[in-house]
């Protein structure tokens, strides 16, 4: 199975929780967002406590659905509390 | 008229509120947030805002132009920090100019909480005995 590699960003609680705050995950090409969720809660299952995680590509969210490419910028969104 | 930033330095509401200005506007709203010193009755030493920069000013984006849509504002500017803030320090300031002063309550306050619910910036509390990224757990 070909695999493509993603590059992802982790901000706040996602950053603890995965140690860094930029990594790269290998999944099989053409995956979505919700499949790599799925990779992302069984690599690290601390963030199934989480009260949301959102994905964001290239700056904006994004459906479950959305297929992902290598050259896209992923960014872990956990619930954001500004202001 | 749109200004968006984020600074990790102090921000300055005399410098927003004359932004905002404008001589066609009957009402300017300024929303200014600041650390408060406790939480859940627990003293709070300091907060540290993070943000993904790019997609924050392009979320306070959307949210200035729907203001200007739904209430013909004048002018939002919308000023945020980010990195380590002392109890009353502002974290945050809006201002909306519109014709009259009800749309200009009402845009503001649209402004501010849907900022809490899309813009990505993060805020932990640190306490004397640990910290805590807000909201984060259910």
């Amino acid at each position: 199975m070909k695999t493509v590699e993603l590059n992802i960003l982790a901000f706040g609680i996602a950053k603890d929780i995965i140690g860094k705050q930029t990594f790269t995950l290998d999944v099989p090409e053409t995956s979505s967002v919700e499949q790599l969720k799925s990779k992302l809660y069984s690599d690290f299952p601390e963030l199934q406590k989480l009260k949301s995680l959102s994905i964001a590509v290239n700056n904006e969210y994004v459906a479950p659905s959305e297929k992902l490419k290598a050259s896209d910028e992923i960014a872990l969104i956990p619930p954001v509390s500004g202001g | 008229m749109i200004d968006i930033q984020i600074f990790d330095k102090p921000l300055n509401p005399a410098e927003c509120i004359a932004k905002a200005g404008n001589s066609a506007s009957g009402g300017n709203t300024a929303f200014i947030g600041t650390v408060r010193e406790q939480t859940k009755g627990k003293k709070v030493l300091r907060l540290d805002f993070e943000s993904y920069v790019p997609m924050a000013i392009s979320e306070m984006q959307k949210i200035a132009e729907n203001v200007k849509k739904r209430w013909d504002a004048y002018s939002v500017v919308m000023h945020h920090r980010v990195g380590i803030l002392e109890v009353g320090e502002i974290a945050v300031i809006i201002v909306v100019a519109t014709p009259h002063r009800a749309a200009a309550f009402e845009a503001c306050q649209y402004a501010i909480d849907t900022l809490k619910e899309t813009v990505p910036i993060w805020k932990k509390e640190i306490f004397e005995d640990g910290e805590v990224w807000v909201a984060a757990h259910p």
